[in-house]
């Protein structure tokens, strides 16, 4: 078993009011100093067997695909750990 | 004879029975059509109506756009058969790629509901044709992610080739790009916009306005003199 993970992020030039929330209500909550938030997604995927070359490619397909909107958002996909 | 308009119900579509009784008043027969059935029934124009389909997870529309039906809707689509995405309809037509650009939160990040003007700018769609080019309309517009965003080429494109069917008026009401509340194919027989004609069909409910009953009878004439 392997962990891979998939970030989806919105892409740098569209707007993020849900993060410019976050990022609004933090000195209100006493943490100061943060410029700037982007809320994203993460995806955690327990993959069967061993995430070879093939694995990584299905799992980049699927991230185009399905798990991020190639028009809004970026996604990076990393192996986290294997057992 | 009549035209057969299907409505999809998803898990999470909310107005597909108005939808449906929007399409009957214009004079079609209506037919339900199923998420997980393939089977499009033999009808000649479909209508993808509103609501949460999959509660929206992952992202409105994201996961309608895999179901059964959407692949056979895809293909008609690009072989011609009129579509209409209203709202979540609009949003999986986004995510389906039948139409550019995409649907993202309100950017005021509340859940909006109001009487909202619009004005038809292109009025030779398979379901605008009953309008005026120019016509000033107005239907209910309820949603959370009816922020339409492109890039700046696509927007450009659009404006170019007259695809941007229906634009906000008086207010923006969620960030839209350049106030777009609605675009349409290339070919004009697939029209995506994010309020609601469905709900403005009949003088005794809402306003009292039946502005929306036009994209109904729009594609009935197309589809009875084709």
């Amino acid at each position: 078993m392997a962990r891979v993970v998939v970030d989806v992020m919105l892409k740098p030039e569209i707007l993020d009011p849900q993060g410019q929330a976050v990022q609004r209500a933090l000195p209100r909550l006493g943490f100061d100093g943060i410029a700037d938030v982007r809320q994203g997604k993460r995806f955690e995927l327990e993959v069967d067997g061993d995430v070879d070359e093939a694995a990584l490619a299905r799992i980049h397909e699927m991230a185009e695909t399905f798990l991020a909107n190639t028009v809004i958002e970026d996604f990076v996909v990393k192996v986290e750990e294997s057992k | 004879m009549t035209a057969r308009i299907g409505v999809v119900t998803f898990p999470g579509t909310l107005d597909d029975q108005d939808a449906l009784r929007a399409a009957r008043l214009a004079g079609a027969e209506a037919v339900s059509l199923w998420h997980r059935d393939k089977d499009l029934k033999q009808v000649d124009a479909v209508v993808l109506a509103g609501g949460f389909s999959y509660g929206d997870y992952l992202r409105a529309g994201a996961i309608s756009r895999f179901s059964p039906v959407m692949e056979t809707i895809i293909e008609q689509a690009k072989a011609g058969m009129p579509v209409l995405g209203i709202c979540n309809g609009f949003q999986i037509l986004t995510e389906a790629h039948l139409l550019p650009g995409a649907m993202l939160r309100n950017n005021h990040l509340h859940f909006i509901c109001r009487d909202q003007k619009l004005r038809v700018e292109n009025a030779g769609t398979a379901w605008t044709s009953d309008y005026e080019q120019g016509e000033e309309i107005q239907v209910p517009l309820k949603n959370m992610d009816g922020r339409y965003v492109a890039d700046e080429r696509v927007l450009d494109e659009l404006e170019a080739e007259g695809r941007v069917a229906f634009r906000y008026l008086d207010m923006n009401p969620n960030g839209s790009l350049r106030d777009i509340a609605g675009i349409t194919n290339e070919a004009g027989n697939v029209v995506g916009l994010m309020p609601h004609p469905e709900h403005a069909v009949e003088p005794l409910v809402g306003t009292g306005r039946t502005d929306g009953l036009g994209f109904f009878t729009s594609i009935l004439k197309k589809l009875v003199t084709a």
